[in-house]
């Protein structure tokens, strides 16, 4: 109990600036509603069948509170699935949800402690800003001014106060976004639910708002649940990705771990920036910047052509032929690549350190 | 970022200021063309359905109103300006207040059904509507639900009604059930040539007015909305009355415009289901015809008109159809 206690304090009290003075206003003066009631989240075996299609083929998870987790795939790899088995709008064929202590298999959304970030948000288009957050407190049967000051707290935290009367179509796509997470946080939800929250945006804003929803995650301390095809939004948001692929989990690690030390070709490929080759009947990945070229016929390296030449700012890719007919990609820094110019058709050798190969397993 | 965002255009802006400074050295007067099709050819293409709502519609509409001001007698019909007509229509009305005048009367009981087809079919409407559009998963199964919905309008208004004679009459069906179940000892008289059986005949005639505009409100909500709310918390009907409703009022008021300018207006039903013996506006309009009195019965027209049109303008006012158009 003591030990409970100081937790808390610490989870209120040790929170960054801002934000930090908001949240305690809303949530550490009330003892049952704390920001470290995040609790971990576990699939065991989780199955979601359509007819004779298996969507989620199963899926087991822990997902420890306060971790920002990715579910990255391509479309159709089960991931949209997966999350919609957690928020509870899809039933679960087979297996276990777990969140804290509790199954909530047969639970509605609203009872199990989760809040979902709908893909284009879904803010009620007949609803002002304020409305939109408050809409649970209101279905709860919370008082008007009780719900009004609520979603106004909220509001202030995610820097929208000024628009609280607008009418959603009134407002930017980065707008529409914090008042969704503003809608969803309000129930103080133990773990936050996002369906491809970021595609709606342009590229521009996508980075911005990536990085706030990183600062929130940061600073509520619980566990975010991000859908993404992006491998880059996944890099740079998750601690735990969990790359998925055909209802199945490919792999479980952090951004570093997946990167670096991919465990299949299916990673390897769709993390992107490796190269698959084929070696004495095995495969191995090898980092795209980890190739080295040189003048044609030097002594450590296999004959190539050069395919491509693509200019990306910081760095160079070039795409070649190696005389087996496998196809490789060399990202050079500007500079490397100055030192020596290459141009499509030219031959030259490529090679890669042993150490720099990774094995994969299929 | 924002500098990012900002230096093209900073660099194009001075092109865009020479650009528009040759064009002013060579004239304000140099037009550009915006489309590849003569300006005329919209409004050519617009003048069909203008020409013929202005020989079908404006012109007799005029012809109605300038016919209200002329002078009657039993055995002809005179060009002039009188307001002898209107005050024909509305005669007694103020001597007899708070007493109903013959016109009142009518209204208020073509009024009675107004209210009570209106609700029936709003009702009515937004079941069906709802149905198709929330519990009917398949696009192609709403399609062949739907033009179930239309099956009864293959037929004529007046055989749809006719045909409802052998089921509610004093020896039709639904009596002879009653009696053989032993529910009623004699045949139950109000069902045909009563004010049940001619709500009953516009319900029927006018509640597919209702689903229609209702249906396609709805399949414009977002499915992600209903789940929104579900995850938020709300019950069925909590979703019902705070998303889906506000949603599809537009599409109540255009069901509501429909049905309750045309049972105002509606003189074959109230005749034939009320057996000629209910009185309506539209009947009164067509008493005075059959009698060639053109002035006093186009004095009620523009009367019936100005009502309905009364009517629209207050129920626009409560909702904003814009959004819908």
């Amino acid at each position: 109990m003591a030990a409970g206690s100081s937790a808390y304090n610490s989870g209120c009290f040790e929170l960054g600036m801002t934000v930090a003075s908001a949240w305690r206003t809303l949530f550490c003066h009330e003892g049952h509603a704390l920001p470290n009631q995040a609790a971990d989240l576990e699939l065991a075996a989780v199955t979601k069948t359509y007819g004779e299609t298996v969507a989620v083929n199963h899926v087991s998870l822990k997902i420890p509170a306060g971790t920002y987790c990715c579910l990255l795939g391509p479309s159709g790899c089960g991931k949209s699935s997966t999350l919609r088995m957690i928020a509870g709008h899809e039933f679960i064929s087979d297996g276990d949800v777990m969140i804290g202590n509790t199954i909530v298999n047969d639970l509605p959304p609203a009872k199990r402690g989760t809040a979902m970030m709908f893909q284009s948000y879904a803010l009620f288009p007949h609803l002002s800003v304020r409305d939109n957050v408050a809409f649970s407190l209101k279905m709860a049967g919370t008082g008007k001014a009780a719900r009004a000051q609520r979603a106004d707290a909220l509001l202030d935290l995610v820097d929208m106060t000024k628009y609280a009367d607008r009418l959603p179509s009134q407002l930017s796509g980065g707008q529409q976004q914090r008042v969704a997470l503003a809608r969803a946080l309000i129930t103080n939800p133990t773990v936050l639910l996002l369906d491809e929250p970021l595609s709606a945006l342009d590229p521009f804003l996508r980075i911005r708002m990536r990085a706030e929803l990183k600062r929130y995650q940061r600073e509520f301390g619980i566990s975010f649940i991000h859908v993404t095809h992006s491998q880059e939004e996944a890099m740079a948001l998750a601690d735990m990705v969990v790359v998925m692929n055909d209802g199945r989990i490919e792999q479980i690690g952090s951004p570093r771990e997946v990167f670096n030390t991919p465990k299949t070709t299916f990673v390897a490929r769709f993390i992107g920036r490796h190269n698959v080759v084929p070696e004495d009947g095995r495969t191995f990945a090898i980092r795209a910047d980890r190739l080295k070229l040189s003048p044609p016929a030097a002594a450590d390296g296999a004959a190539a052509t050069v395919t491509e030449v693509e200019y990306q700012g910081m760095s160079v890719h070039v795409a070649l032929r190696r005389s087996d007919g496998t196809e490789l990609l060399a990202t050079l820094s500007e500079s490397d690549f100055d030192r020596a110019p290459v141009q499509v058709g030219d031959s030259v050798s490529v090679g890669w350190q042993a150490a720099d190969r990774h094995e994969l397993a299929a | 970022m924002s500098d990012t965002v900002e230096a093209p255009t900073r660099v194009g802006a001075p092109n865009i200021r020479r650009t528009s400074g040759v064009d002013t050295a060579a004239g304000d007067a140099r037009k550009r063309r915006t489309s590849w099709t003569p300006a005329w050819v919209a409004y050519l293409q617009a003048a069909p359905m203008a020409l013929v709502f202005f020989l079908f519609f404006v012109l007799p509409l005029i012809a109605t109103l300038v016919v209200s001001f002329w002078n009657y007698t039993e055995y002809s019909i005179e060009p002039a300006f009188v307001l002898s007509n209107y005050h024909d229509v509305f005669y007694g009305c103020v001597a007899k207040f708070p007493g109903l005048c013959t016109t009142f009367a009518t209204y208020l009981s073509t009024l009675k059904f107004v209210a009570i087809v209106w609700a029936t079919t709003l009702l009515i409407g937004f079941t069906v509507a709802y149905f198709l559009a929330f519990h009917i998963r398949t696009l192609p199964m709403q399609i062949a639900l739907f033009m179930v919905c239309t099956i009864p309008f293959w037929t004529s208004n007046v055989i749809r009604m006719i045909s409802w004679i052998p089921l509610l009459g004093r020896n039709g069906l639904v009596n002879d059930l009653l009696l053989s179940l032993g529910i009623v000892d004699t045949p139950v008289e109000w069902l045909l040539y009563s004010d049940f059986a001619v709500a009953l005949a516009l319900v029927h005639l006018y509640t597919l007015f209702m689903v229609v505009p209702i249906f396609n409100s709805m399949m414009r909500i977002d499915r992600s909305l209903i789940e929104a709310a579900y995850d938020a918390g709300a019950s069925g009907w909590q979703t019902l009355t705070n998303v889906i409703i506000p949603l599809v009022k537009p599409g109540i008021l255009i069901g509501s415009i429909f049905v309750v300018t045309i049972v105002t207006g509606d003189y074959l039903t109230i005749g034939i289901m009320g057996g000629q013996q209910i009185a309506s506006v539209g009947k009164t309009i067509q008493t005075q015809i059959n009698f060639l009195q053109f002035p006093i019965a186009a004095a009620n027209a523009i009367v019936l008109l100005a009502v309905v049109l009364v009517t629209i303008w207050g129920m626009l006012r409560l909702v904003d159809i814009r959004k819908e158009l």
